[in-house]
């Protein structure tokens, strides 16, 4: 427990956030300084991931200020902030997608389960069966339906037989909420599906692989109010299963569906705490500027 | 208000400009295809109309008689006695029967020039196959002689002075009797499909040239594309970005530009004098060839594999497979169709290639049909470069007929390109 969010350093921030008025060019490396600590409860009881000074570097550019965040059993945490600033590349280290590209370096210490995920004795493929991610854009593969979910226990050798395997997709479409809209098409390609249905084939098909922790990044971003609904209510549902963590745009979905929010702002971890506690009552000053709209 | 209907004014008086540009931009566009296709049809029209004489060919009825002594054979004949036995000797008496009056030996010349040495072998061939036939009588179909063949064309000026032809006004009336009596007739030319390269026009064959090219191509294929494949798939996906790889890519761009000639003078330095491998052979042209097609495959898989989307590859690789299995599993097929077009259009190249080939002796004069690649063999542009060549004027619609098995070729190839992509290409 190392967060030390005091009334003092608040008021310091607050000053601070004036001087930014004044026109005076100031880098993002002096901003981040000026932000100062995390305000609120990075640290939770029973994490399940968890995230001790993370930075991240794009080449020369640091796009990830030591940031410190437990994702916790069975919960639902949202991360909210201004475009650009970092919360889909912390998302996209905590299942080590960020390996793809060949500029980006991860320091600090990033763990499942208390192992490093970044250990040399961790193999990414195997951390992304365990730590499966939802993208913001539905991308099923150009196969069929029942090949999109059959995928990735294939993959990984999770049934033993033919029957085992449509068991696995037959259940994980249930979960997914959209076995009843697909149940009668399973051979036809998944593009063929409308937006919302082809996210929601998405999330069975990451669910197919039994992970522990889901990533959604901007997963409604594309969607109707409808199939958003829908979406909310599944995330709402899984969360009995797995661990969650998911970006949104919306003050309102971050609301609906998380219990903990987290606030970033130019690579920093602002504030974090329970979603009600924020958007009732927000600590810090940017944070409060951003969900009442007047910033971002 | 008054803005407003002013701006309406200005953009109606440029719309009218606009539509017009549009409209004169169609028309260049049409006119250019149009003249494209016009240039294409006289092209296959003029090569149409000069070769399709090669597809038939005139034979001339005969009664021959396979006496034992003009064929110059014992009582028990083998194989080899009935090899060398003299059947244009029966063939000469039997054109000598059909026009008994020919006495001077000058005259009884041109009478032979009516048959096509072919037909010796014919007859070799007949016998050979049934040698009960000796002693006996039959009547036969022989192909004519070059210069009968290009009378029946219509191709000879019988109002030239006699001396300025080859063709004489004795051989016009034997043909004239002949075809008087139904004794010519004209058929489709097997001999054109069945055999190799010949000095006579009318022996000669596509056979050889095509299977060669064949060869060639089936060297050139599965050395090429596999290489070429593997190359552009360590290249655009596992490779690291840095100085070399990047060396590499700007390589291999230029050797797609290397002109072709060079391929040739190095298949030479490299398989035959250092590796000695056979000279003519299919085996080698393959081995420049896809040198020469290497880089283009190499090209355009690896832009049909940049074409995949990322976003699959995120999909895949989120699901925990390794980059291995998202290349293999979803990224190679889905660049397959690029990949393909590739493939062929370096084939394509490949097939129409004749300057590597000259510098590593395919060219040579090969008249037995090439079963192997390591046997010697031509292939289909450096026979119509060679036949162009030639003074005989058989040889002409030879150069045409050859021009359209070459074109034939090259439909049948892309077919199967266009066959093969559609099979790959899954519309979803
Ligand atoms: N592949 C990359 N190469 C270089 N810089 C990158 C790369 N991806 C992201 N960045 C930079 O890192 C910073 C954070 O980007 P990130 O995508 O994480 O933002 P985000 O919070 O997800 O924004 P948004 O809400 O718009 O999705 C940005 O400044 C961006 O320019
Ligand atoms: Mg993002």
């Amino acid at each position: 427990m190392n967060d030390s969010s005091t009334e003092a350093d608040t008021e310091k921030l607050v000053s601070m956030n004036i001087d930014q008025d004044i026109p005076h060019e100031q880098t993002v490396e002096e901003i981040v300084a000026s932000l100062g600590d995390t305000v609120g409860q990075t640290r939770v009881d029973n994490p399940k991931m968890s995230c001790t000074d993370v930075n991240v570097f794009y080449a020369d550019k640091q796009a990830i200020f030591g940031v410190d965040l437990d994702i916790a059993d069975n919960e639902v945490i949202s991360m909210i902030g201004p475009s650009g600033c970092g919360k889909s590349t912390l998302l996209r280290c905590l299942n080590r997608m960020n390996d793809t590209i060949p500029i980006c370096k991860v320091t600090g210490d990033l763990t499942l389960d208390g192992e490093n995920i970044y250990g040399k004795n961790t193999d990414p493929v195997l951390l992304r069966a365990r730590v499966g991610m939802v993208f913001q854009k539905p991308n099923p593969f150009p196969k069929s339906i029942y090949e999109n979910v059959a995928y990735g226990p294939r993959l990984h050798g999770l049934s033993r037989n033919k029957a085992d395997l449509d068991d696995i997709v037959v259940t994980s479409l249930k979960k997914a909420g959209i076995y009843n809209e697909v149940k009668d098409r399973l051979d036809q390609p998944g593009t063929g599906l409308s937006g919302g249905q082809q996210q929601r084939l998405c999330i069975a098909r990451t669910i197919a692989c039994s992970p522990e922790v889901i990533l959604m990044d901007e997963p409604c971003s594309a969607l109707d109010p409808i199939a958003t609904a829908k979406i909310e209510e599944l995330i709402d549902e899984l969360r009995e299963n797995y661990s969650i963590a998911i970006v949104t745009h919306s003050m309102q979905q971050a609301a609906r569906v998380s219990q903990r929010t987290a606030y970033f702002h130019l690579g920093k971890l602002v504030e974090v705490g329970g979603t009600d506690d924020i958007f009732t009552n927000p600590k810090h000053e940017l944070t409060e500027n951003y969900i009442t709209g007047r910033f971002g | 208000m008054n803005d407003q209907r002013n701006t309406t004014e200005i953009v109606q008086a440029s719309i009218k400009r606009r539509y017009a540009k549009e409209k004169r931009f169609r028309l260049y566009g049409l006119i250019a295809i149009i003249s494209s296709l016009a240039f294409l049809a006289m092209l296959i029209t003029t090569i149409t109309i000069r070769g399709l004489p090669a597809f038939t060919q005139n034979f001339i009825q005969l009664d021959i008689t396979l006496d034992q002594k003009t064929l110059g054979l014992g009582d028990e004949p083998d194989i080899s006695a009935l090899r060398k036995a003299n059947y244009n000797g029966t063939i000469k008496n039997s054109l000598l029967a059909e026009f008994p009056d020919v006495t001077k030996r000058k005259d009884k010349k041109l009478l032979y020039k009516l048959v096509s040495k072919g037909g010796q072998y014919d007859l070799q061939k007949k016998v050979m196959a049934d040698p009960e036939l000796i002693g006996e009588s039959m009547t036969v179909w022989l192909p004519v002689g070059d210069d009968v063949h290009t009378y029946l064309k219509g191709d000879v000026d019988i109002t030239l002075p006699e001396k300025k032809r080859r063709f004489k006004d004795i051989q016009v009336g034997w043909i004239d009797s002949l075809q008087e009596n139904g004794q010519i007739a004209k058929r489709f030319n097997k001999t054109f499909f069945e055999s190799g390269d010949s000095r006579e026009p009318e022996l000669a064959g596509i056979r050889g040239a095509l299977f060669g090219s064949m060869l060639t191509l089936v060297v050139t294929l599965a050395l090429s594309f596999p290489v070429a494949v593997a190359a552009a798939l360590y290249l655009e996906e596992f490779a690291p970005k840095n100085r070399w790889t990047d060396l590499i890519e700007v390589n291999i761009n230029n050797l797609a530009a290397v002109p072709s000639i060079v391929f040739g003078l190095l298949g030479l330095a490299v398989f035959i004098n250092f590796f000695h491998l056979p000279r003519s052979a299919p085996l080698v042209g393959g081995l420049v060839l896809s040198l020469m097609t290497l880089p283009t495959i190499i090209i355009s898989s690896r832009a049909a594999l940049k074409s995949v989307p990322p976003s699959i590859r995120d999909a895949a690789l989120g699901l925990g497979a390794s980059n291995l299995q998202v290349v293999f599993h979803h990224v190679l097929p889905l660049a397959m169709p690029g990949i393909l077009t590739g493939t062929i259009i370096g084939m394509a190249q490949a097939l129409g290639e004749t300057a590597p080939l000259l510098m590593i002796g395919m060219v040579a004069f090969i008249v037995d049909v090439p079963t192997a690649i390591t046997d010697p063999a031509t292939v289909l542009p450096v026979q119509i470069f060679q036949w162009a060549d030639l003074p005989e004027k058989g040889f002409v619609e030879k150069t045409s007929a050859a021009i359209m098995v070459l074109l034939a070729f090259l439909i049948v190839m892309n077919a199967l390109a266009v066959y093969l992509r559609k099979k790959f290409e899954r519309k979803w």
